[in-house]
């Protein structure tokens, strides 16, 4: 085919995306206004019915509960697999943490590095755990607090070095965490099934006061755990990564 | 809509569209940087750059739970474990 015919062909199928991209745009709704029937819904009944005024984590963590719990196990799948990929193979060995690259002038950790680091793992820490335990109120969640409290991690061993961040985040620990987060919440909905409850329903109070940290039940709890899966499952796989970036080599690549 | 919600202040009529529109323009420069721009370790930075837009923009389209997913995991985790892969991937000759 010459470059010539090729151009045709690239046009004649760019010309087909185009128009069928631009049918497609005309037949949407109009900006902002979504047409569902769910949306006004559960911003009419959630927060009566959940006491959360973090609707999106009643949501979450109530009316779609069950999906949650699906996508909590991926990504736990997904820690056990890096650790299961990245292990240590028999031809592999480990070294001590030093760079490969000798030619490469690699600068030591900043001062100024190390301070911020430093500076900033503390709130860190606590802004994930705010986020953690206030899905019920705010727009915050399991999820996001956890990625911030691994983050916390990851300014450790920026701050110090890899052993350091290694004695902050023992691999048996954080996977024991890891697995009491995503069975904390599994567990959770089976409790209500010893109830004679449908699975995740919520049995504890839900409170008097919407909006308070104490009320809504389930949610705040299901939140904490998730937190304490998806902090766990980051820092391991982070772990595992940092563990295969600095310490292990393949003996032939010696 | 959602237009019964009382907010104690008020926003000039047009700011919100206006920043809407910047954060978009915003977005799709960073997406076609990041496309652009060949080396790796360039390109991650601009990735992270691109994912705190796109926090931006879901802020701005008023998703803030969205937005903090979208800060933690576009701006922060995939740039690292890029950068871990990338550390690991570089031949030692180089």
């Amino acid at each position: 085919m010459t470059e010539v015919q090729r151009r045709w062909m690239f046009l004649a199928g760019a010309a087909g995306l185009v128009a069928f991209v631009l049918w497609g745009l005309l037949g949407l709704p109009g900006f902002g206004n979504y047409p569902g029937p769910y949306g006004p819904s559960i911003l009419r009944i959630a927060v009566a019915q959940t006491n959360a005024t973090g609707v999106v984590s009643a949501v979450n963590f109530a009316y779609r509960g069950f999906d949650t719990v699906g996508e909590e196990f991926i990504l736990f799948t997904a820690a056990a697999g890096v650790s299961t990929v990245l292990r240590h193979l028999r031809h592999e060995r480990e070294r001590s943490a030093v760079d490969e690259a000798a030619d490469r002038d690699v600068p030591p950790t900043s001062s100024a590095v190390r301070m911020t680091a430093l500076v900033f793992a503390g709130p860190v820490m606590v802004a994930g755990w705010w986020l953690a335990s206030h899905a019920q109120t705010n727009p915050s969640g399991g999820f996001q607090g956890g990625v911030v409290l691994a983050t916390a991690f990851i300014l450790v061993y920026l701050a110090g070095e890899f052993l350091v961040f290694k004695r902050f985040s023992p691999v048996d620990l954080t996977e024991v965490v890891e697995a009491v987060g995503a069975g904390g919440f599994a567990a959770v909905g089976v409790a209500a099934v010893a109830m004679s409850l449908p699975y995740l329903t919520d049995y504890l109070g839900l409170g008097s006061i919407p909006g308070a940290v104490s009320s809504s039940g389930t949610i705040a709890l299901i939140s904490f755990f998730v937190g304490l899966e998806v902090a766990a499952a980051f820092i391991l796989i982070v772990g595992e990564m940092l563990e295969q970036t600095l310490l292990i080599r393949q003996e032939d690549s010696e | 809509m959602i237009a019964a919600v009382h907010t104690p202040y008020t926003v000039p009529i047009g700011f919100m569209e206006a920043l809407q529109v910047t954060v978009l323009i915003l977005v799709a420069a960073g997406a076609t940087a990041v496309v652009l721009i060949r080396k790796h370790v360039r390109q991650v930075i601009a990735l992270s750059v691109y994912g705190l837009m796109l926090a931006l923009l879901f802020l701005t389209f008023q998703a803030p739970d969205v937005t903090l997913s979208e800060l933690t995991v576009g701006a922060v985790a995939l740039p690292v474990i890029l950068l871990l892969a990338l550390a690991k991937t570089r031949k030692r000759e180089e």
